[in-house]
């Protein structure tokens, strides 16, 4: 019997390399379709980089459409892009005049994650211990008041939120800089907006969890047994309970990098956000490209990961089930 | 409630441990200069004090908002007022203009032009250094210029054009000649540069001190074409120093102790942020973060400027600009190639309302299209030449309408069709214009909002009927407003031809003689106002705050920001 289990996990690890392998190839097939979609459609849309109020002589203009390869077809660009691509060459900002896309992430990314990291976490750890809390006493008043706090998150947008906060904590109150993001204190004003709303989510998620598991037999019986609260809570409620969390990880993750967007403007970060929208405007190709793909690539990981972590944390979904989670 | 309290702050707590432990293992920008400086002082502090009007505080630090990350700082490539604004502080050309608009030397001490105003030979200034150490010389000049001109450059200069004024520049540039050596600069030595015009010029003087004419560190360039895209890289020669570019977050300018007007430079540093917020802006500003809000680079909401006149406090500022805001006809379109339709629309309209009322920046109804600042003969240009070309004039619009309809056999005007670029001020304008038109000519107008990229598309390929526009200064002569509307004209977005009109701007392009020039520009742009291929409606006027002890920095006539002269008086 025993020879026999070790003969299983063989086809156990194979099958969690094919997992991978087969998820890796979906992150492939998907990042070449989102290139191919928005290389065509960002050069359907009308302008270029070197449009403005005042126009430049034909001459120049050509010459410049020409040193960029615009003058040749659109399919002709799209191979030579691809061919950049596969090479990891994001090209020149158009834009920003002797600096490469990658620079341009190298640069700003730093930023983007350090504020995303500390968003994720504090939404996690914030969200789950509201959550616990309003199920403890629920039906009570501290119950009362999660549902309050979880309502505002999920209803006031980060866009409202960030500036109410610039108004009132530092033009009011003075306790932070109203931008940037240089000493520890300049984080709070924006990852509190950046994580007010998964923070209201994970929070509904682990009280509705939390109150079902609570009433369930088996806490029952450890309660008959006289375990004491915190034990029951920490050892076998919580557990349970945060399973959903797990899986509202990808999205959230979705949700922050791209409300960092926003963020990033308003709270004048020098991250992956404050370049995007400019660099849609400005017609800046290289840079739209760049940082499309490289949003994807994150978001995609994002949700692999999520996808491997449910499977490790729940042993009844298996890694082959389609849809796993996403 | 307490309890409220305390979740409240466990959150603060949690938000700040992480974030110290991710910004502790992340100091890399070097961007943590002490917030109460001092450590820059320069020597001479007293001196300082007898030649400043108030007296100079002890921390001379200026911080103000960029708005956006400079596309570059290669004043070759440069076309852009936020790049324009840092290359303005560390960078200078042959000349400079001082608050009046009087051209002075910059980095040629003297000139001399010759009899038929189109040679010039300027003398460089001894002791003029690059940041790097080297002295400036006449051939960092004619590597400079011709740089920019090269159509092989690796990367075209997208501003080449503001440089042909040299003899055979526009050949060279277009590749109808190949050889650099015909262009008309050359530098005699290290000390003299000679510089030969294609026709004379009335303005060049003052447009030497534009940043397409700076020269650039011929040794630096040569060595790495890419030298402006970081300040570690980058050789420059004017009063400040690029001491950091932290790319879409700040700039630090530190003063040149070796620029050679460094007594009269007061700022020890100068730090420019990157928020390309209003708001933000506006909060860093009332918290004390900036000095200085608004124009040129950053933006006041035009929501808040009501109560910011009343607020003492904001120290608001207006002052009127060298641009003008007007819509476009296409006069190719019907029935807009009828002038008195087109005359009717101008007419029906309320300027001083609109002012008022809707853009709330005191700006200056217009009637002509030259705007108040630019420099005519003696006096400025509007104030020798008055825009009353035309009033407003409800009955009279209602009986050039009517005119013009029959003239097209029409008997009602079919719908406008108004579009502008986004922007929460164009709309609320071109809404109240269509407003003004409906209500006095009972026409109806649909307005339309297409993006930046779409809408100038449009425009430029006449797809339109009629198009709101904007247009500021390139240089401080009337031409720069008045030379668009030939016909063909790279700008000329209306289609408008009048041979008249092309023949009194080729007059006053090619004359030498300040009279004839003036008489023959205006003459034009009473044409422009009889045939109205364009709506004028307000002069721009620039909207900004500046702390009170905010001393010798001024707004240009063009509306651009000079702070090179500028010290923080001791409050």
């Amino acid at each position: 019997m025993a020879a026999w289990r070790k003969f299983k996990f063989y086809p156990e690890m194979m099958q969690m390399v094919r997992f991978i392998a087969t998820k890796l190839m979906y992150v492939l097939l998907t990042l070449f379709l989102l290139a191919t979609v928005t290389f065509f459609m960002m050069k359907a849309i009308p302008g270029d980089p070197f449009m403005g109020e005042k126009k430049l002589p034909p001459a120049i203009y050509n010459n410049i459409m020409a040193k960029y390869g615009f003058d040749q077809p659109v399919w002709k660009q799209y191979l030579t892009y691809m061919n950049n691509l596969l090479h990891f060459d994001l090209g020149e900002s158009m834009k920003s005049a002797n600096r490469t896309v990658n620079n341009i992430i190298q640069n700003a990314f730093p930023n983007s994650a350090k504020l995303g990291i500390v968003a994720i976490i504090v939404s996690v750890i914030v969200g789950i211990a509201l959550g616990v809390i309003a199920a403890l006493y629920h039906r009570g008043l501290i119950d009362a008041l999660a549902t309050i706090i979880a309502v505002l998150g999920v209803s006031i947008p980060s866009f409202v939120l960030a500036p109410l906060m610039q108004y009132f904590f530092a033009v009011k109150l003075g306790w932070f800089h109203v931008a940037g993001l240089k000493e520890p204190l300049d984080y709070v004003m924006p990852v509190l907006a950046l994580s007010a709303l998964p923070i209201a989510f994970i929070a509904r998620l682990t009280r509705s969890n939390m109150v079902e598991v609570m009433n369930s037999d088996y806490i029952k019986t450890a309660k008959s047994k006289g375990l004491s609260k915190a034990i029951i809570v920490n050892r076998h409620a919580l557990r349970n309970a945060i399973l959903p969390v797990v899986t509202y990880l990808g999205p959230m993750t979705a949700n922050i990098v791209t409300g960092s967007v926003v963020i990033e403007k308003i709270f004048g970060i020098a991250g992956i956000g404050k370049y995007f929208v400019e660099s849609v405007s400005n017609r800046d190709y290289t840079l739209i490209m760049g940082l499309t793909l490289f949003y994807a690539f994150i978001l995609i990981v994002a949700r692999f990961l999520t996808d491997i972590a449910y499977a490790a944390v729940d042993p009844r979904i298996k890694l082959n089930s389609r849809g796993g989670g996403s | 409630m307490n309890k409220r309290k305390k979740t409240g702050s466990i959150m603060l707590a949690l938000v700040i441990s992480v974030s110290m432990l991710l910004s502790a293992c992340s100091n890399n920008g070097g961007n943590n200069a002490p917030t109460n400086g001092g450590t820059n002082t320069p020597a001479n502090q007293a001196e300082n004090n007898k030649s400043g009007e108030a007296a100079l505080a002890a921390e001379q630090i200026f911080r103000m908002n960029l708005h956006a990350e400079p596309p570059t700082l290669d004043p070759g490539m440069t076309q852009d007022n936020t790049s324009g604004t840092v290359l303005n502080a560390v960078m200078e050309g042959l000349t400079t203009v001082d608050k009046d608009g009087n051209v002075q030397p910059g980095m040629a001490e003297k000139w001399e032009v010759s009899e038929d105003n189109l040679t010039y030979t300027f003398t460089i200034l001894d002791g003029a250094t690059w940041s790097t150490g080297e002295p400036v010389t006449a051939h960092d000049f004619e590597f400079a210029w011709k740089r920019v001109l090269d159509p092989t450059k690796e990367t075209p200069s997208p501003y080449a054009y503001q440089l042909y004024y040299l003899k055979n520049a526009e050949a060279y540039n277009t590749g109808e000649i190949k050889d650099a050596s015909q262009v008309g600069v050359k530098a005699q030595d290290d000390k003299t540069l000679v510089v030969e015009l294609h026709s004379p010029t009335a303005y060049f003087l003052n447009l030497l001190s534009f940043y397409t004419y700076y020269p650039v560190n011929k040794a630096v360039v040569e060595a790495n074409p890419k030298f402006a895209a970081e300040a570690a890289t980058h050789s420059t020669n004017g009063p400040f120093l690029l001491t950091e570019w932290n790319h879409n977050e700040s700039l630090l300018l530190t003063k040149n102790p070796n620029y050679y007007d460094a007594d009269k430079v007061h700022f020890t540093e100068v730090r420019l942020a990157i928020i390309n917020d209003s708001n933000t802006e506006l909060s860093m500003y009332e918290t004390g973060d900036l000095d200085w809000a608004g124009r040129p680079t950053g933006e006041i909401p035009i929501d808040m400027i009501p109560s910011l006149k009343e607020d003492s406090e904001a120290n608001l500022q207006i002052q009127g600009i060298a641009t003008t805001y007007y819509f476009n006809f296409n006069t190719t379109k019907e029935p807009y190639d009828n002038v008195n339709i087109r005359k009717a629309l101008a007419m029906a309209i309320d300027r001083k309302a609109i002012v008022e009322k809707v853009t709330l920046g005191d700006q200056i109804p217009a009637f002509g299209f030259v705007p108040y600042g630019i420099k005519g003969q003696n006096d400025t240009f509007r104030d020798e030449v008055k825009d009353s070309y035309f009033t407003e004039d409800v009955e009279q619009a209602k009986t050039l309408l009517a005119k013009g309809l029959e003239e097209k056999g029409l008997t009602k005007l079919p719908t406008i069709e108004l579009i502008h670029n986004e922007g929460e001020g164009h709309k609320k304008l071109a809404t109240a214009i269509a407003d003004m038109w409906k209500t006095n000519l009972g026409v109806d107008v649909s307005v339309q909002s297409q993006e930046w990229g779409v809408f100038l598309t449009n425009r430029t390929n006449l797809n339109y009927q009629v198009a709101r526009a904007g247009w500021g200064a390139d240089y401080n002569d009337p031409m720069t407003f008045l030379d668009m509307w030939i016909t063909g004209g790279g700008n000329n977005d209306t289609g408008f031809s009048n041979a008249e009109y092309d023949g009194l701007i080729k007059k006053a392009q090619t004359s030498s003689d300040p009279a004839e020039r003036m008489e023959a520009m205006a003459a034009a742009e009473k044409i422009l106002m009889d045939e109205m291929p364009i709506l004028p409606i307000y002069y721009y006027t620039g909207i900004w705050m500046q702390k009170p002890y905010v001393q010798g920095v001024w707004i240009d006539y063009s509306g651009e920001i000079r702070f090179n002269y500028g010290y923080i008086a001791e409050h």
